[in-house]
């Protein structure tokens, strides 16, 4: 079997050679590069905009970007067919090609945020090297976090007040010049698709756009969906212990914190779905309107092979249901879960009616193509590009994450102001 | 909040980091890593503009394919498949031939059973997974076959976005794949609007039809040219004016595929209806 | 301390000389833009040879000719004649020394490329006398009555 064969089922008039390529994990990769935008958007917000309200969402926000930005090239290694050659991207990288752009954006967008997050967490470094210095016998353990946290200080021990308000200055520059290196990131996501002339669905200048505003949208959702869970479990915790430790809030107050910031981040969430929305809205109308060749396969697979998938899963209960549960007034927690779900979901089925749907129909325009996810693996091939490598890949975020909040601690200790 | 912007005027005391000043150093920081860049060799501008070859080589290859001439029995497919060692059962290959049927009620049918590797051996339209088709019923208006192959195209837009330069065009007009060097990613497959490319199943490369390289830099003939018993497809050099190729191309009716995508394809047909896709 | 700020820019820039390093040694030094130019050109050079140096499998009708003489002949007098030998025996790469015997494709499906008839109006294909091979001798190899090299011999 060659490569797509296996997920590909071809009607009438297909060439040879065509199969669906770009499967599944072509889905997960601008997905993921998305939720690191959008993430990083969130957090910017605050540092840039200084807006208020979600200054507990900035930090959070900026590690998980920062944990994604790790996993987001997962997918294109599952995919690559040579996946240790994709260092050269970084060696001979032919420009020309969006997918070029990668190394650059990607290095430079992973320097800021890495950076960014230095500068955040400079003084929880210090003290802690300074904490473990001090102590005299320690554990395996507590050297090696010694070794981690003496080498993440840089060699920078003043914490003094006017240290900390250059660092602020430049969380703040930083926190700028990510906002359209951002937007770079996942706009040359959109470009790969929006620049092939040859596929009849994908180009349209309009492709980058549309990417980079449902990349914010589905940023800010999953942050909103990670941040409720979080905080369920410092309530769990402050219930808990609340005897024991002080500096674990009560329970009342977690609460009143989280609806609030959950009410603050879903009016710009709301912004941005209706700004995406729009944009697709308009590539379909035009398309539908100045009807070019091409016009009459796009049509059959939008409006009737693919129109669940479309209209039913994307438009109705990925974009419309959950605009209603947030415009519906008295925002509740679990309204804002099911929300951010339901946009997750959205923004999902739009990457797969992208991708999947650009290879529905042959380059003849006379014929289709069908594709099967593989559900159970038999082998590697069918697992990496099958239901077990996009689960696999949309569970390691999560992972990652809880991984180097140990690191980044996500809430302060003293919230005092 | 510390007012920074007056530190500049201010004096005695330690240096203050000025917003000018930080963003100075981050520009020189910038500009002095971006000159270990120029190991990446792009910057030359003569070598980024350079069509030199363009006027300097005495060879562009062409091809010409005759769909008056064109039975459809695939002998041009199979010894393809067995000169270029692309797997004989394996469901792609680097060229094809398709049919065209126009039917008396108007309808138009197409196909390419197994890119035609075994030729056309039924009257009945193949339509994949719809099973075949007989259109016995309907009475035929017009019918031909239509070979395919690379179009070794002036502008090809899968060079342009293969993120690695595994794919590139010789002086000579024949775009080639490196296959030590190609990650396998499928932007150039995906780019490409002839539907020419695949993954090869073996090698898990990019692989495509290179006019039989190894052989028209020899003086030899490609296979499918070679194997062709009734002259559908001949190869020319586009810098010739003797060459007999070139004389069809510039004095005879031909049409290219496509051409609206502005690749500038070089497989020139003779024959070529508007239905053809 | 002056310029803690510019520490992860240092850092950066250390991880971008790293990969330049690593470029010395990765990349092979033919690898540059050639005649076509960035956009079209930017490949390793080698590459070229490479791909000239394939083996060439099919020899052509004349590679045949000096020691298949008869063969080549009689098939030179018949409508058999545009057929290539290869087409049938397979590609001669180095025969007779590699492979030493080529094989002879005796399929019906063979002969069934030009000689299942196609009446299409415009395509030479509707010129080639055919057969139904549900009906014409559905059993047997088509050679065990056409000899391949003079189709008709015998059978007029």
């Amino acid at each position: 079997m060659v490569h797509g064969e296996l997920w590909t089922i071809k009607e009438l008039f297909v060439t040879p050679n065509e199969y669906i390529y770009w499967s599944i994990q072509i889905v997960m990769y601008p997905f993921m590069t998305g939720l690191v935008a959008g993430a990083f958007v969130l957090s910017s917000l605050y540092h840039v905009f200084g807006i208020q309200k979600l200054k507990e969402m900035a930090r959070f926000a900026l590690v998980f970007s920062f944990a994604l930005l790790f996993i987001a090239p997962l997918p294109i290694m599952l995919h690559l067919q040579f996946p240790f050659r994709g260092v050269m991207i970084f060696m001979t990288p032919h420009f020309t090609s969006a997918i070029a752009a990668f190394g650059i954006v990607f290095f430079g967008y992973g320097a800021i945020v890495a950076s960014e997050l230095w500068f955040l967490y400079r003084k929880h470094f210090v003290e802690t090297a300074l904490r473990l210095r001090e102590k005299q016998d320690k554990t395996l353990v507590e050297w090696f976090w010694y070794v981690v946290f003496c080498s993440l200080t840089l060699g920078v021990y003043d914490i003094s007040e006017e240290s900390l308000h250059k660092d602020e200055k430049a969380i703040k520059f930083l926190a700028g010049l990510g906002i359209p290196v951002a937007c770079f990131l996942h706009g040359y996501a959109g470009f790969i698709f929006g620049s092939v002339k040859a596929n009849a669905l994908w180009m349209t200048p309009l492709m980058p756009v549309i990417f980079i505003m449902s990349a914010i949208v589905s940023g800010i959702a999953l942050c909103m969906l990670t941040y409720i869970l979080t905080m369920e479990i410092r309530k769990l915790l402050a219930a808990r212990k609340r005897a024991s430790h002080a500096r674990y809030r009560s329970q009342e107050e977690l609460k009143s914190v989280e609806i609030s910031v959950m009410q603050m981040t879903s009016k710009y969430l709301l912004a941005f779905m209706v700004a995406a929305i729009s944009l697709e809205l308009l590539d379909i109308i035009f398309r539908g309107y100045t009807a070019v060749k091409s016009w009459d396969i796009l049509r059959s697979v939008i409006y009737e092979r693919d129109f669940a998938d479309i209209f039913i899963m994307q438009y109705g209960i990925g974009n419309l249901l959950p605009l209603i549960l947030f415009l519906l007034p008295g925002l509740t927690i679990r309204r804002a879960i099911l929300g951010s779900v339901l946009v997750l979901f959205g923004v999902f089925m739009m990457r797969w009616n992208v991708v999947i749907g650009g290879q529905a129909f042959s380059l003849t325009f006379a014929g289709y193509m069908h594709y099967h996810l593989p559900i159970i693996p038999h082998d590697w091939e069918t697992f990496k590009e099958g239901l077990g490598g996009a689960l696999s890949i949309f569970i390691m975020p999560f992972v990652l994450f809880w991984v180097i909040s140990h690191i980044f601690p996500l809430f302060e200790q003293e919230e005092a102001h | 909040m510390l007012d920074l912007s007056q530190s500049a005027q201010s004096d005695g005391g330690p240096e203050m980091i000025t917003r000018r000043n930080f963003l100075k150093n981050t520009a020189l920081g910038i500009a002095g890593a971006a000159l270990p860049l120029a190991a990446l060799e792009i910057v030359d501008p003569k070598k980024l503009f350079a069509q030199v070859a363009a006027e300097t080589t005495s060879v562009r290859w062409v091809f010409l394919v005759d769909t008056y001439k064109c039975v459809g029995c695939g002998l041009c497919v199979k010894a393809c498949k067995l000169e270029n060692e692309v797997p004989y059962d394996a469901n792609v290959t680097r060229t094809w031939v398709e049919r065209y049927v126009l039917t008396k009620k108007g309808k138009m049918y197409a196909d390419t059973p197994k890119g035609a590797r075994d030729g056309f051996t039924t009257a009945k339209i193949d339509l994949g997974a719809d099973g075949l088709k007989d259109i016995s019923g309907e009475g035929i208006e017009k019918a031909f076959f239509v070979p395919k192959l690379c179009n070794q195209c002036e502008n090809p837009p899968c060079v342009q976005v293969c993120p690695v330069g595994a794919t590139y065009q010789a002086a000579d007009g024949v775009v080639l794949v490196d296959r030590t060097w190609c990650i396998g990613c499928g932007y150039c497959i995906m780019g490409c609007p002839y539907g020419v490319r695949f993954f090869h199943p073996v090698y898990h490369t990019a692989e495509k039809c290179n006019f039989c390289y190894h052989r028209i830099t020899k003086g030899l003939k490609p296979a499918c040219v070679q194997a062709c018993p009734f002259g559908a497809r001949q190869l020319g050099n586009i810098k010739d004016p003797n060459d007999p190729v070139t004389q069809v191309i510039r004095t005879q009716r031909v049409g290219v595929l496509k051409s609206e995508f502005g690749t500038k394809p070089q497989v020139y047909y003779i024959g070529l209806d508007e239905e053809v896709r | 301390m002056k310029n803690h700020v510019l520490r992860p820019l240092f850092a950066v820039i250390g991880i971008v000389i790293l990969i330049l390093l690593a470029r010395m040694v990765l990349v092979p030094k033919d690898f540059g833009v050639h005649e076509r130019g960035y956009m079209y050109g930017w490949h390793r050079r080698g590459n070229e040879e490479d791909w000239k140096k394939i083996k060439v499998k099919y020899q052509g009708k004349e590679y045949c000719k000096d020691c298949h003489t008869g063969k080549y002949d009689s098939i030179n007098k018949t409508p058999h004649r545009s057929i290539q030998c290869e087409n049938c025996h397979g590609p001669a790469i180095e025969h007779p020394s590699d492979p030493p015997k080529l094989m002879i494709d005796k399929s019906r499906a063979q002969c069934l490329r030009c000689h299942f008839p196609l009446p299409y109006p415009s395509s030479g294909r509707s010129k080639i006398k055919g057969i139904d091979p549900d009906k014409h001798n559905p059993d047997i190899e088509c050679s065990t009555c056409h000899n391949p090299h003079n189709p008709m011999e015998g059978l007029r």
